[in-house]
């Protein structure tokens, strides 16, 4: 790193810091009250503190506070407003917890809650109280709280190594980081033993026993050391970010970049606490990487890996995974793209010498590459080796007592089969007839049945067929031999089989699993709307994990519904609650998890990019291992995915449909205005002029001819847009009555009369036209409105051809004209609504096409416009109806 | 038409009644008008009218029910002067007794003739067995029917036809009341044959059956022959 990134606050930081400050904001505050063991007066300082603050006006309660009974402690707890425990009654006993529900509804603004690491009793929504304080901060209730140093996670494992107590209470490492405040509270070792023996702190009968195991002057030193460094490096640390974010340039504080390599033994643990320590101390930035290698992970392998990753999460490590199948050139790759100044790695394994050989050649090349980066190597730890020295691997007993049957009926069978023939085929035949049927079994049976058909077989073959018949003696060494082979060749051909049948049958549960991702991608591809998603994704879950699940989605209120109800999976009210909560804090709750695990389901949330589309809830009767896990997150994240675009969707096409509605209102309006002030213009002003003066009745009969044409003309409007309002509600049903279409011809020549003056129209009727069943009024309507049309769009002289023929099925009316013709781009548009082609001649609101195509569709037909091949349109109508010969009736 | 034909003018609408009034008042009838149902129904009790229009779009009732009341004990032809343009109700309308109709908005000069066809027939002036309407005369006692003083030959069913149709000229006549009148009871709903006969009956009676003078469809509703 040069010295001009060194002065210069990188943007991504700044912008973390800033988007930190304002979660900050909104969340409540945690203030920790911190010591390094019990009886240093943490409790005490925080009533006295909460005392002081109450004093100035605040608005105080206790959530949990443990006196011990200690009389000063008791005394400071008057005053203050006290939440009632929540009694929950676990295994004939009664445990009393913190009430949060009720805090959070109290909504005070500080709330004192003691021992931070505590773990709830079973029944509570969280497993851990750290749990229960996140969600009052999430509330914008300030906590004050009491940790002491052994319950930090980073720290535990050297707390045990001093005091040889195991703690099992212990508190990620992010959670006292992000504290907003955290105040020591410190005691001299000699004054904490003090008040020990003076009974100050625990009752008497305990503290003997406690001061002997714990509160040694060696051990409690070693501890308030821990506690006073930890405080100091967070002090040191907000230095840091306070001059960040001030923008404050100087010596930064360390630059240096810790780097820590883990992979999936359980050394790592180790690994990734020391090198928090070593980054608290050297006040230094940390991050675990992991080398995804070409080394298959064993199932327990893959358990120590999600471990060690857990960990690091808890300590606040953030993990990158790299697959590279050369781990050094990833690690210092990597390292230097991050500037990081020193690796971490463990001692590879040591189990033979060609490990020994590549020990030596992963640390020295590690060291090789690394250039001027520090290399840490830290020896394994002892306890760990147990877990992974490599046995050969025996398949697991799992058969079931029929197969131990069916094997042994079998070899015997086979043995009595032999035994008739023996002569024939001669005794060290029938070990090799034997040792087929061992393997051949194997094909189909585990272990254990092919253990117990290998030793039968090898007795069976001795008693009955070696020489001296039916004794287990044995004269010739060369048989000796060949039964002593014969035994290991059946067991060995017997589990090599069996573990090749194993192996298989991974293979093929990961095939399946794809297969089954596939096809849930597919199908969820294919699938539209929000019902048919949660059939599939129902069908799927019961399929590929055999659970019976059910979804709830959130609604347009943003409130939760359970959208399927072909499941046995009831929710009660409570159970809604934990969907609701899972829903807004994106993490599964229920069974199997540390959220509210009394339930009866587990539930998932279904989370996408842009928010948790609803949850999933399972009836699960085991916790997932490893591999379901993978396919189970594989799965919901698929379905989120699907259930977000459909959301999305639906947002999109209602978003559509208002524009569409909203766009058509203003033509609507535009053009009505247009088309109504006109008519109304012409009377107003024509009867005007014939009320203010007398003219001749020349000039009086023009006017009153004007007024007579624009009445009409708005007639037409009105009649279009009545008939426009009637087809878009939907409300009108074609009337069926058998109609003569020369009446249709007739009715449109005789309505257009004035305007087909100009025009020559000739109607062509097939003389064996059939009656149909039509609703004349309607059919009458649109070909008003096309040979309407027509005559607006046509110059004056020209021909208007009506061709009216029924067609296999279909009336088809066409209506043919010589006009300007359609453009190409209004071919499709023209029977929208309140389209008006760009070459349109006539006035109008466009609404007489769409009339015509609302009135066809009213009766199931199709209308199409196209141009004809010299000059002109044509518009069809194709209207399936019944026919009815006229001849029959004469 | 005499001095003495009152017409009652039931609407609602000032602007309607004042037209009509002028209308009608030009041309030699008395007009007295009602603005609701209830007023009408009084009106037509005490003027007792030669003829009513009746809207069916009134404030207080609807008019179909004021229809009804009025034919309880009124003869006297009724024309139906409506802006409902539906077909059913105005079928409907003509089945409780309307003589005409007419929807809004109208033609003054086609009202005029829709008032004198109803009024000459409800006086009776088909007494005249032989009716004449262009070149057309039918002879009703004799069922003989000339085109240009030619005997043209009609099937028994299309002279009752031509008959009820010619008998009624002016006024619409609805499908159904057609069928009835000349197929009998069980034919109302058999639009089919009433098409048919109307096609032929054209192809004998009309100069160019391709644009009817005589036989007129009313879209829907039914026939009117002739004016």
């Amino acid at each position: 790193m040069n010295s001009l990134d060194e002065n210069r606050p990188n943007p991504d930081e700044l912008l973390a810091s800033l988007i930190n400050e304002e979660e900050k904001n909104k969340r409540g505050k945690l203030k920790i009250f911190f010591g390094m063991c019990a009886g240093v007066g943490k409790t005490y300082t925080m009533l006295e503190t909460a005392k002081a603050e109450k004093l100035k006006g605040s608005d105080i309660v206790i959530g949990y506070v443990e006196t011990h009974n200690r009389k000063e402690t008791i005394e400071l707890t008057e005053g203050f407003e006290l939440v009632p425990r929540k009694t929950y009654d676990y295994k004939n006993t009664s445990i009393q917890e913190m009430d949060l529900d009720t805090i959070i509804a109290r909504k005070p603004q500080i709330v004192l809650v003691d021992e931070l690491a505590h773990t709830n009793a079973p029944g509570s929504r969280h497993t851990k109280r750290y749990h229960d304080v996140q969600e009052i901060l999430e509330n914008g209730i300030n906590v004050y709280t009491t940790l002491n140093v052994q319950h930090l996670e980073s720290r535990s494992e050297t707390v045990a190594q001093i005091t040889g107590i195991i703690i099992h209470e212990t508190l990620p490492d992010k959670i006292f980081e992000n504290a907003d405040e955290v105040e020591l509270v410190d005691l001299t070792p000699d004054e904490l033993l003090q008040r020990l023996s003076d009974g100050k702190v625990y009752t008497h009968e305990r503290s003997r026993e406690a001061i002997e195991n714990f509160f040694r002057k060696g051990n409690i030193t070693a501890l308030r050391e821990m506690a006073l460094r930890i405080v100091a490096d967070r002090v040191d640390k907000q230095l840091y970010d306070y001059m960040q974010h001030k923008h404050i340039r100087g010596p930064w504080k360390s630059g240096l970049h810790l780097l820590v390599a883990i992979d999936y033994r359980h050394q790592s643990l180790r690994l990734l606490r020391w090198a928090k320590n070593l980054s608290y101390s050297m006040g230094a930035s940390i991050q675990a990487i992991y080398i995804e290698t070409l080394h298959k992970l064993s199932l327990k392998e893959h358990e120590q890996l999600d471990k060690n990753f857990k960990l690091a999460e808890q300590l606040g490590i953030k993990i990158r995974i790299i697959t590279d199948s050369d781990a050094v050139k990833a690690i210092v790759n990597f390292a230097e793209k991050e500037n990081v100044t020193h690796i971490i790695v463990g001692k590879p394994r040591v189990r033979n010498i060609l490990s020994m050989f590549l020990l030596g050649n992963f640390v020295n090349k590690l060291v090789r590459y690394s250039g001027n980066i520090d290399v840490y190597v830290l020896g394994s730890d002892r306890q760990a080796k147990d877990h992974f020295r490599k046995k050969i691997s025996v398949p697991p007993f799992t058969s079931n007592i029929t197969q131990y049957i069916i094997t042994s009926l079998l070899v015997v069978i086979f043995s009595l089969l032999s035994y008739l023939i023996r002569d024939i085929i001669g005794y060290q035949v029938v070990s090799f007839g034997l040792l087929f049927l061992v393997s051949i079994l194997a094909l189909f049976y585990g272990t254990g049945p092919i253990l117990l058909a290998a030793i039968l077989s090898s007795l069976i073959w001795d008693y009955f067929f070696i020489p001296p018949q039916f004794t287990l003696y044995i004269q010739k060494p060369l048989d000796i031999m060949m039964l002593v082979m014969f035994f290991f060749i059946a067991l060995l051909n017997g589990i090599l089989t069996s573990r090749v049948r194993r192996q298989e049958k991974k293979i093929r549960v990961r095939e399946e699993r794809t297969n089954a991702l596939y096809q849930l991608t597919r199908e969820l591809t294919l699938a539209s709307g929000l019902d048919e998603v949660t059939s599939i994704t129902v069908k799927y879950i019961h399929k590929y994990f055999n659970l019976d699940c059910t979804i709830i989605l959130k609604n347009d209120l943003n409130r939760l519904d359970q959208v399927n109800h072909d499941t046995n999976i009831r929710l009660s009210e409570n159970e809604l609650s934990i969907a609701a909560w899972v829903y807004k804090h994106s993490s599964k709750a229920g069974k199997h998890t540390d959220t509210l695990p009394s339930s009866n389901y587990t539930f998932y949330p279904l989370v996408g990019n842009s928010g948790n589309m609803g949850v999933i809830a399972v009836e699960q009767l085991n916790v997932f291992t490893q591999g379901e896990d993978l396919f189970w997150e594989a799965f919901l994240s698929q379905i989120s995915g699907k259930y977000e675009r459909e959301f999305l969707w639906n947002a999109a096409k209602k978003a559509d449909i208002l524009n569409e509605s909203d766009k058509l209102y203003k033509i609507l309006f535009n053009s009505i205005s247009h088309e109504l002030r006109i008519p109304v213009s012409t009377i107003i002003g024509a009867s005007d002029t014939l009320l203010s003066q007398s003219y001749p009745d020349e000039t009086r009969q023009k006017l009153y001819n004007e007024i007579n044409i624009a009445a009409i003309r708005l007639n037409r409007l009105i009649e279009n847009l009545l008939n426009m309002s009637r087809l878009e509600s939907g409300l009108i049903k074609p009337r069926l009555d058998w109609c003569d279409v020369h009446d249709l011809a007739n009715k449109i020549a005789e309505s257009l009369q004035q305007e087909l003056k100009p025009f020559k129209l000739s109607t062509i009727i097939p003389n064996d036209m059939p009656l149909v069943k039509i609703d004349f009024g309607f059919i009458e309507q649109a070909l008003y409105n096309l040979v309407l049309n027509a005559t607006q769009n046509s110059p004056a002289g020209s021909r208007i051809r009506l061709k009216i023929f029924y067609d296999n099925g279909s009336l088809v009316l066409e209506v043919m004209d010589r006009g300007i013709g359609l453009r190409e781009s209004d071919l499709s548009s023209v029977f929208n609504k309140f389209y008006r082609g760009k070459d349109a001649r006539a006035v109008g609101t466009g609404l007489g096409l769409s009339i015509v195509k609302g009135f066809t569709e009213a009766h199931k037909g199709t209308i199409t416009a196209e141009n004809r091949q010299n000059g002109g349109a044509k518009f069809t109508m194709k209207i399936p109806v019944e026919i009815s010969d006229m001849k029959k009736y004469s | 038409m005499t001095d003495t034909d009152t017409i009652l003018i039931i609407d609602d609408e000032v602007q309607i009644r004042r037209l009509l009034e002028i209308t009608l008042t030009a041309n030699g009838y008395k007009i007295s008008d009602a603005a609701s149902g209830k007023e009408g129904l009084v009106f037509a009790a005490t003027i007792r009218p030669t003829l009513i229009i009746l809207d069916l779009g009134l404030p207080d009732a609807d008019g179909i029910d004021i229809l009804k009341k009025l034919r309880e004990w009124y003869l006297k032809p009724i024309i139906i002067l409506s802006v409902r343009d539906s077909e059913e109700d105005i079928v409907k309308a003509l089945d409780y007794g309307a003589n005409d109709y007419l929807t809004k908005p109208f033609r003054t000069k086609e009202l005029l003739a829709r008032i004198r066809v109803a009024i000459r027939q409800s006086n009776g002036a088909l007494n005249n067995p032989e009716l004449s309407f262009g070149a057309l005369t039918i002879d009703l006692a004799n069922h003989i029917v000339r085109k240009n003083n030619e005997v043209i030959k009609l099937t028994t069913t299309e002279f009752s036809l031509l008959a009820l149709l010619a008998k009624n000229a002016g006024r619409v006549l609805t499908h159904q009341f057609i069928l009835k009148e000349v197929w009998g009871m069980g034919y109302v709903q058999q639009t089919q044959y009433l098409r048919v006969f109307v096609a032929q009956l054209r192809k004998k009676i009309e100069e160019d059956p391709a644009k009817p003078k005589l036989l007129n469809t009313e879209s829907g509703i039914g026939y009117r022959f002739g004016s």
